[in-house]
C-alpha cells in the first residue's frame, strides 16, 4: 500500500513495529512503532503519558516527510 | 544407520497454546512433536526423528527479533541435530518472517541444513529466500495436507546429502541460484527455438529471468507542513464501531473510507479494529493506538500541521493478497490527489 500511495505521487511515511517487513515492502520513510498490536500506544503507560509517547511518534513521522531522502531510510 | 535428529520450530497458535491474545509468548522448548510435527513425523520416520518442538510467540518474535534468535538457537544447539524443520507459515506474515529468520539463523550459526515452507505472497519469502530452502504451500493451513510432503520430500534430501533439483523439481521458492549443467541443445539453437515460440505466441520458459526490483522513488520532502494536508491510512482495520462495511478479519476484499471531521480522540465507544491477525484488545480499548487521530487533531489545532483530511481510509492487511492491496491503495491515492492531499502517514500493526 505504501508502494502505490509513493507511485501515485504522494509523499508516505510507513508507520510500523516489524521493520523488516517495510523494508521488504518497499517503504521509503519509515518509523518504527511500539508493538504490533498497539504500534502508537502502551497500554502500561498512564494515559498522559501514553498520548506524549504517541505524539512523540507522530512527531518523528513529520520529521521524516520533511526530510528529504534517497532510497531507504529508517527514523528512529 | 542410526535415525538423523531434527528440531522443529511452531508458533504458539499451531502449539495450541492460543490465538493473537497469546502472540507474546516466549520461547519454550518441548521433547518430541507437537501440533503440525505429527504429520511431518509420519513421514520422515524411516530415516529422521523430531527430537524437540521450539515453540514462541509471534508478536514476541518479531518484537524481539535479536533476543528471541539468540534464546532459540541455544535450545537447538543443545540437541545437537542433522535438520532444522521451521513452520509451513503459509501467509501469516508475523509467523513467516519468524520461520524465516529463525531457519536462516541456525544455518548460519550452527551449520546446519534448514527448512520451511511458506505461501510465495508471505513477507517472510521474499525476506528470506535467497538465503534458505522455502517449500512452496497454499495460502491457509487448509494447505497442510499438500505442504507435509513436500516439506518431508526435501527434509528427506538435504538430511540424506543428496543434491537438491530445480525449485520446480523440488517445490521449493526459486533462490535465485544458477547451476551449470549439460543441455542437450547448442545456446544459439535454444534461442532460436525460444524466439520461434514467442514468434507465434506460444508459451516459453526463458533461461534468465530479469529480476523483479519494484521500487519506487522517494517522493521530495515536505518543504512547510503548517500549511500541509494530511491523510491517515491504516492496514490494522481500525472502522467505526460496528464495522459498518463488515470489513474482513483477513484476506480483506474491501477498504472503507470514514469521516472523522467531528473527533478529535477515537474511543471505545465509536471505533474498533476489524483487524484478525492480532490481539485486538488494545486497539479495540483506544483505536488511536493504531490510528494516532487525537495527536494529529491536537497538532492541527496548534497550527504544526494544516489540515488533518476529514476521511481516513482503512483495511485489514491480515493475509490480504498482494493484488488486492495494491488495488486498494491505487484507488485510494487517486482519491487523495483529487482530494489534494500533500502527505500520508499509512500505520500498519
Amino acid at each position: 500500500m505504501v508502494k502505490e500511495i509513493e507511485r501515485a505521487g504522494i509523499i508516505v511515511v510507513h508507520m510500523c513495529t516489524v521493520v523488516p517487513i517495510s523494508l521488504t515492502v518497499g517503504a521509503n520513510r519509515i518509523v518504527p512503532t511500539i508493538a504490533i498490536p498497539y504500534p502508537l500506544g502502551n497500554p502500561e503507560l498512564e494515559p498522559k503519558e501514553e498520548k506524549a509517547l504517541r505524539r512523540k511518534l507522530v512527531e518523528n513521522a513529520l520529521e521524516a516527510l520533511k526530510t528529504e531522502v534517497e532510497g531507504q531510510k529508517v527514523f528512529e | 544407520m542410526s535415525k538423523k535428529k531434527v528440531v522443529h520450530y511452531i508458533n504458539q497458535f499451531f502449539a495450541g497454546i492460543g490465538g493473537e491474545e497469546k502472540a507474546d509468548v516466549k520461547p519454550e522448548i518441548r521433547e518430541g512433536v507437537v501440533g503440525p510435527g505429527m504429520a511431518l513425523k509420519g513421514t520422515i520416520k524411516e530415516d529422521a526423528e523430531i527430537v524437540a518442538t521450539i515453540i514462541c510467540g509471534d508478536s514476541y518474535f518479531n518484537e524481539n527479533i535479536e533476543e528471541a534468535k539468540t534464546e532459540i538457537i541455544e535450545m537447538v544447539r543443545k540437541y545437537d541435530p542433522d535438520l532444522f524443520i521451521a513452520g509451513p507459515a503459509f501467509n501469516a506474515g508475523r509467523y513467516g518472517v519468524a520461520c524465516g529468520a529463525i531457519a536462516k539463523a541456525v544455518n548460519d550459526e550452527l551449520g546446519i541444513p534448514v527448512l520451511t515452507g511458506m505461501y510465495p505472497e508471505n513477507p517472510g519469502a521474499d525476506m528470506f529466500k535467497k538465503n534458505i530452502y522455502i517449500v512452496e504451500t497454499g495460502n491457509s493451513a487448509a494447505a497442510m495436507r499438500k505442504a507435509i510432503p513436500a516439506m518431508s520430500s526435501l527434509a528427506l534430501k538435504l538430511l540424506k546429502g543428496e543434491e537438491i533439483g530445480s525449485p520446480e523439481e523440488d517445490n521449493y521458492i526459486a533462490r535465485g541460484i544458477r547451476r551449470n549443467y549439460f543441455a542437450e541443445e547448442r545456446g544459439a539453437t535454444r534461442a532460436v527455438n525460444m524466439l520461434i515460440k514467442k514468434l507465434k505466441g506460444e508459451d516459453f520458459v526463458t533461461e534468465y529471468p530479469m529480476p523483479d526490483f519494484d521500487r519506487v522513488d522517494p517522493n521530495d520532502a515536505i518543504k512547510d507542513l503548517s500549511k500541509s494536508k494530511i491523510a491517515l491510512v491504516t492496514s490494522g482495520g481500525i472502522v467505526p464501531k460496528g464495522n459498518p462495511d463488515k470489513i474482513e478479519s483477513s484476506s480483506a476484499s474491501k477498504y472503507g473510507k470514514y469521516d472523522i471531521s467531528g473527533f478529535s480522540d477515537l474511543t471505545e465507544a465509536d471505533h474498533e479494529t476489524a483487524h484478525g491477525g492480532y490481539d485486538p484488545v488494545y486497539a479495540n480499548l483506544d483505536p488511536d493506538r493504531v490510528l494516532p487521530v487525537d495527536v494529529l487533531r491536537d497538532m492541527e489545532n496548534e497550527g504544526v500541521i494544516g489540515e488533518l483530511h476529514k476521511y481516513f481510509y482503512s483495511t485489514v492487511g491480515n493475509g490480504t493478497s498482494v493484488a488486492n492491496s495494491k488495488k486498494y491503495a491505487a484507488e485510494i491515492a487517486k482519491e487523495l490527489k483529487a482530494d489534494c492531499i500533500d502527505a500520508v502517514i499509512l500505520t500498519s500493526t
